[in-house]
């Protein structure tokens, strides 16, 4: 407990629990916009673990300022690293919302059942065979007209 | 410093949390935006200041100017949602 409850303890704990909520929503969200965003949440954890890991304690900020004062630095190579990896995540982003953008405008839809059975039924289209599922399913859903704009 | 660490994290787990579970799109850019605002007295704390500038910049202030454009884009740009949440057309 003693060891637990330090700055980095806690600070951990922080950083592995972001990145679950992070893959959680990942894995669970059904919509393609909330999607991205676990992205940007599991983004936010992994760059707050790798700048945890050049953490020393009683350390200072990783600058120059007399040459040799003999205090210990932080490593400042985690962090220059973390520093580019946000600037990747921002683009990430960006290439992540283009492509949402299409998916709603061929598909019609942000919901990831509905993409994938309309994606599926497409795929059997072009390859000439029946669309895969059982005999005995109920019918597809009908689409909306109002929700192709 | 232990006690403002331990505030700060418990505020950035109930913001990401609040990001999977609100049912507007707008709160939760905004709740992304409450979670890189965290991120960044993290990173002050832990003696990276060049890493805390950036991800105040680009992390809270650009990706959150990204993602509202998207959210115009993709027509989520609404604020009635909650009598939709009753009515019970749900966005997720």
């Amino acid at each position: 407990m003693n060891h637990f409850f330090t700055v980095e303890g806690i600070l951990y704990f922080g950083a592995i629990s972001l990145s679950i909520i992070g893959l959680f929503g990942l894995l669970v969200s059904k919509n393609l916009f909330r999607l991205l965003l676990s992205l940007v949440l599991f983004e936010a954890g992994a760059n707050l673990v790798l700048v945890l890991s050049g953490f020393i304690r009683n350390g200072i900020a990783p600058i120059f300022l007399d040459g040799n004062s003999g205090a210990v630095m932080n490593d400042p190579v985690p962090q220059a690293l973390v520093l580019t990896a946000i600037v990747i995540g921002v683009g990430v982003q960006a290439l992540a919302l283009s492509l949402i953008f299409r998916v709603k405008k061929h598909y019609g839809s942000m919901d990831m059942r509905t993409i994938r059975s309309k994606l599926e039924r497409e795929i059997a289209e072009n390859a000439g065979v029946t669309p895969p599922g059982s005999n005995e399913a109920p019918a597809p859903v009908k689409l909306i007209e109002g929700e192709n704009s | 410093m232990i006690w403002v660490v331990t505030v700060v994290v418990f505020i950035m787990l109930a913001a990401a949390l609040a990001v999977l579970f609100l049912p507007n799109m707008i709160a939760a850019v905004v709740a992304s935006a409450v979670v890189s605002l965290c991120l960044t007295v993290i990173f002050a704390v832990l003696k990276a200041p060049d890493v805390a500038m950036t991800e105040a910049a680009i992390g809270a202030g650009l990706s959150s100017l990204i993602l509202a454009i998207g959210l115009k884009r993709l027509g989520y740009w609404k604020t009635d949602s909650i009598d939709k949440v009753k009515a019970g057309e749900r966005h997720d």
